[in-house]
């Protein structure tokens, strides 16, 4: 058994405190009737369901991903234990075939051979110029190289049976249990139910989507312990490992940053609007200010004075991966106090309605006391635009990220993300015959995840503005 | 109407003086010019006395705000926030890393910046705007759903994207027009078709979804009712009366960045080769040339409050109700 030192890094703690958040908000919500009856309309929208189906398991990936710990090196006994330098994190083990079958340098999808000629040696003593064989993909096949299709596509029909059975299974315990929990269940299975979407919660979307998902994703995987499936990069790095490896970065990113702005933007918002006077006007000077440096600029001058500081303390770092980290957390405080703005403009303006209404009013000639008065009647009124800037805002930081990167101001070079990959593949589009696997895989990956944060945003915001009540 | 102008005018300094204050606080405090020195110099040549040269020959050796060695008035002006910060104001922004005058830069960079922002501004309205219109017209019907898939599709593709597959796509497939680059005169106009065609086709999704949420709330007010209740047909009733009471948000809402197409766009010009000013705060940032990066954030500041009084000024002009007193 092998010793290991867990390593926990400032966005992991952020991460891990963000879904202890997520789990207090969700008791909270329970306890609260209008918050639980927005969130059931939620969860009765079909593309919304689709959607966070989706989006759990980026969330997933992200969450393993965040599990950090430095294996132990192998040393005398007795001698005190050291780790390695390189911090693993829990998806780094489970993708382990991904992440330590390196090729030499380019590869195709589901490719045999390298994307470059090399001078081989032959036996007797010759060279030969050709496409030297890969080391790791394809390598089961042997001699039968030409039948990389068959092979591929029958491996996949196998394991997609499998997977589709494993999606019936679970399919049939849901319907059972759904089919019990149901008290006005008339005469009607609760698989048809299901079919029909009569339920309250949209099980049909979400069992259908996982039901795609299994189908694509576990042949994928199956596939990805035999090929590269998404081919490799200059340095013969898995693209289907980055890509793993780039959601973690982009959630962090789309997650933490709001995490990071929202106490500010709640905090100022209600003060202001609630106390007005001098206190608004300061409040509200200070926003127009930071509000009137264009967005990109102001991240461009805080990540330059940033990279500043870093470079010139390297003492606070042990790992290169603790550098990176910090670099990612105040790219997100850095968007945070550009983006906090929006937010805090719209609660006060939401405040400054609310605290004419009768029942604060009322609240304070009974002599309530103002803290109070916020906490309790002004906070809870403003939580649906509290919720709907958050999944709003998601989808537009992950985006960002990967213009920021690629600007040079985005996460550490070092740092696998969408933005880096795409940068370090653009240039390839240039070579003969093109490479253009590691775009494709970071561009489809990143569209599939906005793309499923917008929808899901949107049903967000269907269920929670009054207005569009 | 002049005296609220002014008043306005009199309520950005204030905010100017604030950005002055924020960039001189990120670029000299949180920073000492000893570490910009060092990230410039390199690793290797870093001795006191080339920090000091360093400093001396940007005049960054005064002290930050107030020089006790001095006499007079130049206790406050020979500093570093007076020579560096507070000159802005006039227009001094001072020499870049290689030398060169960093006003007389943005002043050449300016044209081509403009033309590829301003086509791609008001080429990108007219689109958007049309389509959003089509959309609410249609609305609740097949055609307005698909249309609005297709704008959550649109923007949910990187702006990356648009730009790395456009200049594969039309320039190295299709060869149509050159992959990136930029001619002084009329020549330029090959070499602004693709970034202009692009940065409208990027800026399709969201911007359409916006302005049909706009058309639908309009179409929902008592006055459309009323003209439809005339017996006024649906098509007079949308392009007469909704039409123009809805420009009237989106109007307002689009003048604000009209000065910032001064700016240009730091994607666009960047893969294009385009010799405007997004291409120069791009290399700037690589450079680490901080003086340019200042100069960039106090301009760019400066043109949002003018777009922000152009607003105010528009919001008067096309909506008579509104009276500024």
């Amino acid at each position: 058994m092998m010793g290991f030192q867990v390593v926990v890094l400032w966005s992991d703690m952020l991460i891990w405190l963000l879904v202890a958040a997520g789990i207090g908000v969700g008791v909270l919500v329970a306890k609260t009737p209008p918050l639980l009856a927005a969130w059931r309309r939620v969860g009765a929208n079909r593309v919304g369901m689709a959607s966070a189906t989706v989006l759990l398991a980026f969330i997933a990936i992200g969450l393993l991903d965040s599990l950090h710990f430095r294996l132990q090196l192998d040393g005398k006994p007795g001698q005190k234990a050291s780790y390695a330098i390189e911090v693993l994190s829990v998806l780094d083990v489970l993708a382990a075939p991904l992440r330590l079958r390196n090729e030499k340098t380019y590869s195709e999808p589901f490719a045999t051979r390298l994307y470059a000629k090399e001078t081989i040696d032959l036996p007797g003593g010759e060279t030969l110029r050709d496409y030297p064989r890969l080391k790791h993909g394809g390598r089961h096949l042997g001699e039968r190289e030409g039948e990389v299709a068959a092979d591929a596509g029958m491996t996949a029909f196998r394991v997609g049976v499998l997977a589709l059975l494993g999606w019936l299974a679970l399919a049939t315990a849901v319907s059972a249990l759904v089919g019990r929990g149901d008290t006005v269940a008339v005469d009607a299975s609760g698989w048809q139910k299901i079919w029909r979407g009569e339920n309250a919660f949209a099980w049909n979307a979400v069992l259908l989507t996982l039901g795609l998902m299994l189908l694509i994703v576990v042949p994928l995987f199956w596939l990805a312990g035999q090929y590269h499936v998404f081919g490799t990069d200059k340095v013969g790095q898995d693209v289907l490992y980055q890509v793993l490896k780039s959601v973690r970065t982009g959630l962090i990113i789309g997650l933490v940053t709001t995490l990071v702005m929202l106490p500010m933007a709640v905090l100022l918002g209600i003060v202001a609007g609630y106390f007005r006077g001098w206190i608004d006007d300061m409040i509200q000077y200070i926003y127009t200010v930071l509000n009137s440096i264009p967005g990109v600029l102001l991240i461009a001058a805080a990540v330059l004075m940033m990279q500043v500081v870093i470079d010139t303390h390297p003492q606070w770092f042990s790992t290169a991966a603790e550098r990176a980290d910090l670099r990612l957390l105040a790219l997100c405080f850095i968007l945070g106090i550009t983006s906090w703005t929006g937010l805090c403009r719209l609660l006060r303006g939401e405040t400054l309605k609310l605290r004419e209404l009768e029942y604060i009013q009322a609240a304070q000639a009974f002599g309530v006391s103002s803290w109070r008065i916020v906490v309790r009647h002004i906070l809870p009124n403003l939580m649906h635009i509290v919720i709907i800037a958050l999944v709003m805002d998601f989808s537009g930081l992950v985006l960002a990220e990967a213009v920021l990167s690629y600007v040079g101001i985005g996460v550490d070079p070092t740092m696998i993300s969408f933005g880096t990959m795409i940068n370090s593949a653009r240039m390839e589009l240039g070579r003969e015959p093109v490479v253009w696997w590691s775009l494709a895989a970071a561009f489809t990956t990143m569209f599939i995840l906005v793309l499923a944060a917008n929808l899901f945003a949107d049903a967000v915001r269907d269920a929670f503005d009054p207005r569009a009540a | 109407m002049l005296a609220y102008i002014v008043r306005r005018l009199l309520y950005a300094i204030p905010i100017l003086i604030g950005v002055n204050l924020l960039t001189f606080a990120l670029f000299f405090v949180v920073n000492t010019p000893d570490d910009m020195a060092r990230m410039q110099l390199g690793v290797k040549r870093v001795t006191p006395e080339a920090i000091e040269k360093w400093k001396v020959e940007r005049g960054y050796d005064r002290p930050l705000l107030i020089n006790s060695a001095a006499k007079g008035l130049s206790t406050v002006t020979d500093t570093i926030f007076f020579q560096k910060s507070a000159r802005m104001f006039v227009g001094d922004f001072g020499r870049a890393e290689d030398g060169r005058d960093i006003a007389r830069e943005i002043g050449a960079r300016m044209g081509p910046s403009l033309a590829i922002a301003l086509p791609t501004f008001i080429l990108g309205l007219f689109v958007t705007v049309s389509f959003a219109l089509t959309l609410a017209f249609f609305r609740a019907t097949a055609f307005d759903f698909w249309g609005v898939v297709l704008c959550v599709a649109m923007m949910s593709i990187s702006g990356l994207f648009y730009i790395i597959g456009g200049q594969f796509l039309i320039s190295k497939v299709w060869r149509l027009v050159p992959i990136s680059g930029y001619a002084d005169g009329i020549d330029a106009w090959r070499f602004l078709l693709l970034p202009v065609f692009i940065g409208v086709i990027s800026g399709i999704g969201s911007s359409t979804r916006w302005y049909r949420t706009i058309f639908l709330e309009e179409v929902n007010k008592d006055y459309v009712r009323t003209a439809r209740a005339k017996g006024l047909p649906e098509t007079v009733v949308f392009f007469r009366h909704v039409l123009r009471n809805a420009l009237i948000p989106i109007l307002t809402g689009v003048v604000v960045v009209i000065p910032l197409l001064f700016m240009g766009s730091l994607l666009t010009e960047s893969f294009f080769g385009v010799p405007g000013l997004g291409s120069y705060t791009i290399d700037a940032i690589n450079a680490q040339d901080f003086a340019v990066v200042r100069s960039m954030v106090f301009i760019g500041s400066v043109l949002y409050i003018v777009g922000l009084i152009l607003t105010d000024i528009s919001y008067t002009v096309v909506d008579p109700r509104i009276r500024f007193e």
